[in-house]
């Protein structure tokens, strides 16, 4: 059987990476479905929608105007409805202290900007392939902390 | 003369489930497009007939039994990594294979069909799921937490959570104590 679609959603003030984003994850064999927000506060906005959606997956930019990434996190693990979604900090910096901050606000994912298009369609492959094992074989996704 | 057409996509795979669905006298709701509920369980003979009579039309009525011999394959993935008392002197594959009696090469491409993923990362997943509640829990060394799980080595076990997770085995310790002393001053 062939996998659902997984609902990803992306907020990225950036538009090349939000496109090249976008590029990468139709290029990849498992289905999804992509929606994109400019700016954290878009993206919360979205989420705490009656009857909306939920995706499987936010990936977050850290460095965003408005409300940034970590301001997004936490918020999603203050929320009810929303502590459970599997958060992705998707960022250029690549400092220690930040991504053990993140990890600890609750992050489940760090993922360093890749610097070439097929990284980083390696990169969306390995963080959704992950994903769908913890979904579908009881793992516990407390302990997912990925870092890529 | 030359005509044109226009299509009821939906419609017409509707009418075609309904037409062979009514001939072979069964009762049903078809949900969406594929997905049809029966009243009563079809007799094996009954669903031999529907395979052939929809096949006729390229519809194909997709496999449960996949699935479910992924899930096999995952229990016993779980129950081979759990069980402590197996020496696990022969290798992974050949204890797959004679558990669930199908061939290795068999059960790895209905597994990497079905998951996007191999059977080999899974084990590994898994291995390193039990790594991180050992860490968790039990407060157990590293080295205890290697010899538990069949590692050759500590090294071995360290690179193979590095190369799983992205992190040390202490970095993750440490982020998850954090957190918990984190939740706790919250409340």
């Amino acid at each position: 059987m062939p996998l659902n679609t997984l609902n990803i959603a992306l907020a990225d003030d950036d538009e090349d990476d939000r496109t090249l984003f976008k590029e990468a994850m139709d290029e990849i064999k498992i289905k999804t479905k992509l929606s994109l927000f400019n700016n954290g506060k878009e993206l919360m906005d979205y989420l705490i929608l009656p009857n909306v959606i939920l995706p499987e997956i936010v990936f977050l930019d850290l460095n965003m105007p408005i409300k940034n990434g970590m301001q997004c996190l936490d918020e999603i693990r203050n929320h009810p409805k929303l502590q459970d979604l599997l958060v992705a900090i998707y960022s250029t910096s690549s400092s220690e202290s930040d991504i053990e901050e993140t990890f600890v606000n609750g992050a489940n994912i760090y993922i360093n900007k890749p610097n070439s298009f097929g990284a980083l369609k390696q990169v969306i492959e390995k963080v959704l392939q992950l994903n769908w094992q913890y979904h579908t074989s009881a793992l516990n996704r407390d302990n997912f902390l990925l870092r890529i | 003369m030359r005509i044109y057409l226009k299509f009821d996509f939906k419609h017409i795979c509707r009418t075609v489930l309904k037409e062979q669905l009514d001939s072979l006298g069964l009762k049903y709701t078809i949900y969406g497009v594929g997905e049809i509920e029966f009243n009563k369980i079809p007799t094996q003979k009954e669903e031999q007939e529907m395979t052939s009579l929809l096949g006729h039309y390229g519809i194909e009525i997709m496999d449960d039994q996949q699935m479910e011999l992924v899930q096999r394959i995952k229990d016993a993935v779980t129950e081979w990594i759990h069980d402590e008392e197996n020496p696990k002197l022969y290798n992974f594959s050949t204890y797959l294979s004679e558990k669930l009696d199908y061939s290795y090469t068999y059960l790895s491409s209905v597994f990497s069909e079905a998951t996007y993923s191999s059977i080999e990362n899974f084990v590994i997943l898994r291995k390193i799921e039990f790594v991180k509640s050992f860490i968790l829990q039990n407060n157990l060394t590293l080295t205890e937490i290697a010899f538990k799980l069949n590692y050759s080595s500590v090294s071995h076990l360290s690179a193979q959570f590095k190369k799983t997770t992205g992190l040390t085995p202490s970095a993750f310790q440490k982020i998850i104590l954090k957190r918990k002393e984190r939740a706790l001053s919250q409340k």
